[in-house]
Formats: C-alpha cells, structure tokens, sequence
C-alpha cells in the first residue's frame, strides 16, 4: 500500500503548439506556443503562488497572485493568462511581487476566519499554503472590519457542506461547473463586496440545479466546499489509484483512505477516461461498501421456505458443492450453469466461466450482458469484425455532429455526458433520436439541431430512413466505400435502402418521426465533418436490437465515418465491466476474444492450457437456462454480483424458473432479490476490497487496486477459486495477476497485457499485442478487423408486442443520475434522497384521460403482470408513451415487461411493453404478497451452527 | 404430440424473418441456430418439425430442416 498519491498542478491547461524558448529567473525554458507563464514556471520546477488557477480549468486571472515581471513590458501581469513567447525573459520573485502578493494575501485573510487548527482543509488549504508561500505575517486590518464570517454554512447537500465564510471567491467552482461538468449551476452573485458564490436563485445547494459531481468541491482551494466525510472523519493518509465501479465510463479515482476507512474517492487526473472529473455515483455514493446491509458470513439452507443458518467458508463451500455434484450426478451435467457478473473484475468473470467449462464440460455461462448489450457484440463483429465500440472517449474532441440514439449520457454516462457537452458548447451539432426528451436535447447552451421523437420500437425504421436519404440524395462516400467495404454487399444494401418504401415520407407514420426533421438529420450526419453515433441500451433491447446495431455500422460505414478520430460507432455500456465481461468469454457460444467455440484449435489451445476436454457446442443463454428450469431440465445455477429476479424481464418467468432449481448459489454483497429462491448465499467484496481489472466502454483495461481488507474475508475470485477447488477442478492463481497472465497466454486480443504493464502506463485500451503494445484507441483505421466492411441489409421488422384497446400505451424503461441499475448499491447511499421511488412519466394528455395526477398512485398493467407506483405528469414523454426507471425492488417494474427478445441475441425487449395505466389507491396484491415473502425468505436462524 | 416449443418456435421464426432479407435465406438462418443454439434446443424444435408440428414460418422450417441433415449430437434430455 503505498502513501498518499501526489498530484502536481501546473496552474493552467496543457497546450499543443510549436516550441517557444523563453527565461525564467535566469533559466531558459521551451514549451509548447500557448502555454501560460504560470505552467513554462512549473516545468523547470519553479510554484509561482496562485489561487484562482489550476490546471483543470482555463486561466481566469482574479487573484493577483500569481504576478510577474517580464523585460521590456510595463506592469505585473498575471502568469496564469499570459501566454508564453520566444525570447521572453520572465522573474517570477522580485522585492516588488514579493509585496505585491503579501498586500493580495493580507486583503484576502483579513476576511477569512482563523481557524486552521480546527478547519477540516487544516494541512490541505491552498490559502493556508499561500500565506506561507508569500510570507504573510501579520494583517493589519484590525477586527472592525466589515466581513463576511458570519454568512451560515450551507449543509443541505448530504455529501458536502458549503461555508461561505471561507470562500475567496475565486470562481474556481463557478467555472468548474461550467467548464467541466456544463451543468451551469453556480454563480458568483452581485458586485464588489457583496459578490459571493450562489447555487441557481441563491437556493441551497441540496434545491439547486447541482447535479452533486464534486466538480466544484475538487476545485476548491480552500474549506468554502468540503466533503462531509472528511468533516467527519478527517483527513485521509494514504492513497491508491484505482477505478470506479459504477457505469461503463470507467472514470480513474484516488481512493483516500484513513486505516482502513474510506475517507473521499477524489477524481484522478491523470484517469485516462474521465481525466480527473467525477459524478455523483463515484465521486460519494460509496457508502454501501460499509451498509449494515451487507452479508459477512455464508449461508446456507435446504429449502426456500427454511431460515437461513450462517456457517463457516469451508462449510458452505462443501454444501455447495456436494450439492452441484448431486444434481451432476442425478441431471447431468447440463442440468448446472453460471452467470458471470458485468460488475465483478475481468478476472473474476474469466474464473466462473472456466470452472464451468473446464469442470462441468458444459457451456451453459452467461452474463448480465445478455440483458444489455449483446446486440452490439453480435452487430458489431457482424459488420465491423470485433465486438467492441471503435473509439476512445477523447474522440469526441474531434467531433463536428454527434448523433446520440438511445442514449441518456447526462443520467447514465454523466461524466462522458460532460465531456460531449463540452465539444457541443464549441460548436458541435448534435442529434438525438429518443422517444423522450432527454436533458440533452436541450441544456444549459446546447440544443439539438434535431430531436426525432421515434415511436418506441421503430429505430431500424428510422436508421434505414436515414439510409434511404443518404443513398438517393448522393451523400455515401463511395470513395471509403471502395477502398474498404465489400462492394456487392454495399450495392446490395444500397438498392435495398433506396426502395421507396424506406423514404422517411413512408415511415413516417410508423415511427412518428417528421420525415422533413428525418432527412435534415440524414443530410446533417452525412455531410456535417466528423460524424459519430453514440447509442445505448435504447437501441439494444428491443427485438430488432442487432439489427439497430448493424444499420448504425451501415451508416457509419457508407458515410466514410469510421477509422479515424471523431467519428465511429460507441456503444456506451451500462455497467462499469460489461465489455470485460464479454472479452473475457462469459457467453455460451465464445470463449475470450469473441471466439466460437466450435473452433477446434481454439479449443486445443484452452485444452492445452485448462488439462480438460471442452464442448464444442454452444450452451444455454440465461433466458434458455430459466426456460430449461420451468421444464425440468435446468437444476443449479451460481449467480456472480447478478440479481436477475429485479434486472430481467417478466419477473414471474424469473421467479418461477428459479423456484424450480434445486440449488441456486448467489454470490454478493447483499442479500438481493434473487436470493430470496437461494440455498447457497457466498457474501461478495466490494471493489475496494480486491485486486483485478475492469474493461470500460472504449475497451481500457484499467487496474482496481485493493484499498481495505475484504471485510467478507475473500475477493471474489478467491471464492470461485474454492469452489471449482470443492468442485474437483483445483485453482491455485495466488494474485489475479496470474490470471491475467492466463487470459494473455490465450487470448490474442489481450496478449500484450499485464498488470506490470497497466503499473507502468496506467491503463490501456485492447487490442493490446506485439502489433500494438501500448493499446488501440481508435480501430478500423487501415482495415476492419474483418478485412472488408460488411453492409447488412435492415429490414424493419414490428415488434409483436402490440397495442391494443387493453394495453394501449407503450412503456419503455431507463435510468436516472442518482441511482444505478437495480439500485443494489445507491438505494444503500444517501443517493436515496433524490430518487426514493419509482415514478411513471406520463404525457399531460394521457393522464388527463385516465385522471391521474401528478403524484397519484397508478396501476401499471401489462399482459405479463401489474405493479403501482406514482405518477409524474410531464412532456417529457410523448403521448402514447410512459416511462419509469427499475431502480427499486419495491416497484419491480419488470414485473410487467415480457419475454420477447431480440432476434440474434435474446437480449430482452425492455424498451417496448404495452400497458394500460388506471388510478390505484396503494400498492398491488402481488406486491403486498412479494413483501410477505421478502420477510418469509430473509430469515436467519439465531441458533449456532451444528446446534 | 407434446406440447409445442412455443419459445423455441417464436425465437427462430424472428430469426427467419431477419435472415429471409438476407442473401443466405434459410441457410443462414440455419447456421445461426447452429452457432447460437444450444443442441437441447435444436434437438427440441427438429422434433417437433419431425413430428409435423406446425408453427413455423417458411423459412424457419428450411432452417430447421436444414439443422437435420446435420443432427445434434445430445438429446435434449441429456
């Protein structure tokens, strides 16, 4: 464990221009044109005292600290807004600047309240840091002053306070706001003496428009914002870079740690996915970790309807394993399966589908990636040729349209949200193709250029439409198409999209989309510079998800937007390891590196390495292995950090099919949903309690480094480890990375991985190998991974989930800021404050009809099932549409989506249910009878073991 | 006859329909079922066409019987 992670701060932004030689203090210096004094100072070693700048924000100049002299020029400019030029001959210490800079300091403690020695910031303070620096050593303004000490502090937020009394105004959080999260929620308030730092309308921060980032609290410099837990706790004392386990941008943080307790997750700048920036989920809602919650000891019981008795690791292990060789034994081996975990480590993923492979012969492994984006890995190697996204997130930089589909990034992916945020304050064009109004569409200065409000279900119709425009009005880039693409597959499909019955007049009423706003966003995507698709799980869980996919690598493609940086296509992954879960051949037909299994030299190589004979056929996906189980034929399953009973579709489906196995091991922190119909409970570690990797969304393999004891006494694949060990399949791996070097060994893809090389450049992005050993941000640049790109004919296909006089509007499901997935770990978070519940969006017109009102409880029916919740009346959502997000087991809003799925992949139609919604005066009979059974199956028995 | 595979039915009717746009046609969709089924499953829905079990759409039954000239090599019950 090493000590607190040093961060140096250049004072001002990195530049990118030729070199410029300069003098500073009798030392010449050359730096990139552009580059500020303040940084040309920094990099020959020389702090030229500052306050209002940092090298996360623009210069901004209000300090009057950091002057200087330059030869030749009147006055003291400020080093933080001067930019470099060659010959020039700086001094950053002079008697002049010396006074100068006391006389700023004085002016700034005399309104500053003197207690550092029981100040939160006290050792940490910029202001504090300063005064020393300048050599202040007395003020002279006296105490009669006019002051602003006695302005309350704001506590409304429960994750920082803020303390006025302590604010310099030095805009450092304004800007950050601005600058870098582009939420635009403070500001410096009034004028002269009276200026002070204001949320929105000078409202607490907690009724603001702040979305809670930190951003603001980071770049404070001194204790005006602080982190309530270190308020609390103190300052932490040591530090470990490592990253975050929520969404699929993977944002690198320093985990600070006092002991054994986690003291603040700050945002690491050097973090090659969020440079140094945070949400509200990593930055604080961390507290689950340590949540009463969480289950320490294993458990065990014979049945569902038995208490839970706590028994010892080793005897868990062994029940859990007489058990699964029991059934082997009775069932075959067919009968067992697992389910590999998109918030567990690569190699803890990797682990559970080896034992299942290696030691049962079967494949029946999947992930809860089956539930999101398994279209993108099937369209993706359909057409491009590896199932991954294409870019980096930096390529947003060079971005002129952004076309966002099925997407909420400023909810889901909020600190990617940021940075495209950022390029479309700079002139980007951006279109967004949601049934919703999403915030981006229109935000604090931005607004789409397009929105096409599509009908739920209709994104192949809408996506060809698109395609039919560029085809027939000429807009293809033939040339990349030649030079790169399987040209009779391209004519084929060019013939095809230029059918009449494609034209956006055509679709029109089917998708609902203007189809003058249609062809415009066409003409803007093909003609408007760097063109990239950004897309989510909006485009992914329908029943044509696949074909979604490959008509957006069909744009892309015909377009010329893919192979270079700014455009491409980008899947953005809903948790924090879902293309890791992928890679590392968690799904029943491939094993690592998106390889079939019925390659007999694939297998040879794993057979080779494993000391076992593999199947060559495909095993069950997780809704065929539920579907074997309400058969008969599906009998013990070990479940990974998933909760499929609260995350799949048809909760009914779900709970019967697991009611019928006659062992099921859940492994996670938490006595989940799914656990209720479990016999086996293995308590899960957090990711700060264990070593691993995690592979974000533009495929960046990034350390997690373990910052506290497992408080569980395993990490998880240490768990997995003894059971394939009870099982008869030993695993001795003494560090996962052992594990990585394994997966390095077999998989081509990963071949240049190590964890000495992830020590030595942070992270790295796959293919990472002997053509590429530092990664590949951007693929496809010279050929597609599969030589020639493959155009793919879409036809639209209606889903047959219909509407009908019974069920006459369509739900579709999401997610929101605060709260993450099934909300395992935020509801656990004092994230709960903002999200206590599910709410049904519902049109103005449509809850008119049904006399509903904003807040009633309403019944939301659907062919499968029906649940209640409240409704918001908003138009946000288009008529003949509701929404709600699946963040509470209390709703259990999959209690009433079905059991249709995509095509390809059988990823679930989330998106798409028909349902009718109807006053309600309180919660349905199901739920009241799924809390008697919450109660019934979570008791503990309070005697020993063995008694 | 047993009861039909409603699932299994469902699915490669949806299969067949994307792959009936697609120059490989029942072929393709065949080789689909091949690559992504599990044999329980194949095992399943051959049987039931076997059987003259009805359901299938054109090119699903195509698929299907193109899945049975090249039989599974487990039972669905193994």
């Amino acid at each position: 464990m090493s000590a607190a992670v040093l961060e140096i701060d250049y004072g001002t932004p990195a530049a990118s221009g030729e070199p410029v030689t300069l003098t500073i203090d009798g030392r010449a210096v050359t730096v990139p044109a552009g580059t500020s004094l303040i940084r040309a100072a920094k990099a020959i070693g020389t702090t030229v005292p500052k306050l209002c700048a940092t090298d996360t924000l623009e210069a901004f100049g209000s300090c009057r600290l950091c002057l200087v002299e330059i030869e030749g020029r009147a006055g003291t400019p400020a080093a933080c807004t001067t930019p470099v030029a060659a010959g020039m001959v700086v001094r950053t210490q002079t008697p002049l600047l010396q006074r100068l800079r006391r006389n700023v300091m004085e002016l700034y403690i005399s309104d500053h309240p003197l207690d550092c020695l029981t100040c939160a910031a006290d050792g940490e303070c910029e202001l504090q840091d300063m005064a020393g620096a300048v050599g202040l050593r007395e003020v002279r303004y006296g105490t009669e002053i006019e002051t602003h000490l006695a302005l309350p502090c704001d506590e409304s937020n429960p994750y920082f306070a803020f303390d006025p009394a302590k604010c310099i105004v030095c805009s450092r959080c304004v800007r950050a706001c601005d600058e870098i999260q582009g939420t635009f929620a403070i500001t410096i308030q009034d004028r002269g003496f009276a200026s002070k730092v204001a949320a929105s309308q000078d409202e607490p921060f907690m009724g603001s428009e702040c979305v809670s980032c930190g951003a603001c609290v980071q770049a404070c410099p001194t204790a005006a914002l602080t982190e309530t837990a270190v308020i609390e706790i103190g300052l932490p004392e040591r530090s470990e870079v490592t990253t975050c386990g929520y969404c699929g941008v993977g944002c690198a943080f320093k985990a600070e740690m006092r002991g054994e307790t986690l003291v603040r997750m700050t945002p690491w700048k050097d973090g090659k996915a969020n440079h140094g920036h945070s949400c509200v989920k990593g930055r604080f809602a961390w507290g689950y970790a340590t949540h009463r919650d969480r289950v320490l000891e294993p458990m065990i019981r014979g049945s569902i309807e038995e208490p839970w008795r706590k028994v010892p690791w080793d005897e868990a292990i062994a029940y859990a394993a007489s058990e699964f060789k029991r059934i082997e034994a009775k069932y075959g081996a067919h009968a067992l399966g697992g389910i590999t975990s998109s918030r567990c480590t690569n190699e803890e993923t990797y682990l559970v589908q080896k034992m299942i492979r290696a030691r049962f012969g079967v494949n029946n492994v999947d992930t809860c990636a089956r539930v999101c984006h398994s279209p993108t890995g099937y369209g993706l190697k359909t057409t491009l040729g590896t199932s991954a996204g294409t870019q980096d997130f930096d390529s947003v930089d060079h971005s002129d349209v952004i076309v966002v589909i099925g997407a909420n990034p400023t909810d889901a992916h909020p600190v990617f949200a940021s940075r495209m945020k950022r390029r479309l304050r700079a002139g980007a064009k951006l279109i967004v193709i949601d049934p919703r109004r999403i915030d981006l569409v229109r935000t604090p200065h931005i607004e789409a250029a397009h929105h096409l409000a599509l009908k739920p279900g209709t994104n192949v119709a809408v996506l060809t439409a698109m395609a039919h425009v560029i085809v027939t009005e000429g807009l293809a880039d033939e040339a990349f198409v030649k030079a790169r693409c399987d040209l009779e597959d391209y004519r084929a499909w060019a013939d095809f999209a230029a059918r009449p019955e494609h034209a956006p007049e055509a679709v029109a009423v089917a998708t609902g989309v203007n189809p003058t706003e249609l062809r415009a966003a066409a003409r803007l995507y093909a003609t408007g510079g760097n063109a990239a698709i950004y897309y989510g799980l909006g485009v992914t869980e329908h029943s044509q998800g696949t074909t979604a996919v490959m008509a957006i690598a069909n744009l892309a493609m015909a377009t010329g937007n893919i192979g270079r940086p700014g455009v491409g296509v980008n899947p953005l992954r809903g948790q924090n390891n879902v293309q890791g879960s992928c890679d590392m051949g968690s799904f029943p037909h491939e094993l690592t590196g998106y390889r079939h299994i019925s390659d007999p030299a694939l297998r040879a190589s794993f057979e080779a390495e494993w000391g076992v004979p593999l199947d060559a056929e495909p095993g069950l996906r997780i809704p065929n292995m539920l579907d074997a189980a309400t058969e008969g034929r599906f009998k013990a399953l070990y479940i990974q950090g998933e909760d499929i009973l609260q995350s799949d579709p048809n909760t009914h489906h779900v709970a019967a099919a697991l009611a019928a196995m006659e062992c099921v091991v859940v492994h996670d922190l938490f006595l989940n949903e799914t656990a209720r119909y479990a016999h086996v409970f293995l308590p899960g570690s957090t990711f700060l309690e264990k070593n691993g990797t995690f592979t974000n969304a533009e495929r960046r393999i990034q350390p997690v480094r373990k910052v506290m004891s497992p408080m569980n006494g395993y990490e998880d694949w240490e768990v997995t480890q003894l059971l394939s060990t009870a099982l008869g399949y030993p695993m001795t791996y003494a560090h996962p990375s052992e594990i990585m070097d394994e997966i390095a060994r077999l998989t081509p893809t990963f071949s240049g991985v190590s964890y000495e090389l992830l020590d030595r450049v942070g992270s790295v992005q796959w293919p990472c190998n002997e053509a590429a050993p530092e990664g590949t941000p951007v693929m496809h640049m010279e050929r597609f991974v599969r030589g020639l790109g493959k155009f793919v004919i879409t036809e639209y296909v209606p889903t047959d989930e219909k509407i009908g006089p019974r069920y006459p509007l369509l739900l579709t499901t999401g997610r929101i800021l605060s709260q993450y997935n099934v909300g395992a770990q935020t509801r656990r978070t004092e994230n709960e404050i903002w999200h206590e519940e599910d709410l049904l969006e519902i049109h103005p017109h449509d809850a008119e009809e049904r006399g509903v009102r904003d807040g009633d409880w309403v019944r939301l029916a659907s062919r499968t099932g029906e649940t209640t919740l409240r409704a918001q009346v908003t138009d946000r959502v288009a008529p003949g549409v509701v929404y709600t997000t699946f963040h509470h087991p209390t709703t259990q809003a999959n209690v009433v989506t079905t059991e249709f799925t995509d095509w390809a992949t059988d990823c679930p139609e989330y998106k798409v249910t028909a349902v009718q919604v109807s006053p309600s005066n309180g919660p349905s009979a199901w739920q009241r009878e799924y809390e008697n059974l919450s109660r019934r199956t979570r008791r503990v028995a309070e005697t020993e073991p063995g008694e | 006859m047993t009861d039909p595979p409603e699932n299994l039915i469902r699915r490669a009717n949806q299969i067949a329909r994307f792959f009936a746009t697609q120059p490989e046609g029942a072929a393709g969709a065949a080789q689909h079922l091949r690559a992504f089924w599990d044999p329980s499953m194949r095992a399943a829905i051959t049987a039931w066409r076997a059987a003259g079990g009805g359901g299938l759409e054109p090119v699903a039954a195509a698929a299907v019987d193109l899945l049975d000239e090249a039989a599974p090599q487990r039972s669905a019950t193994s």
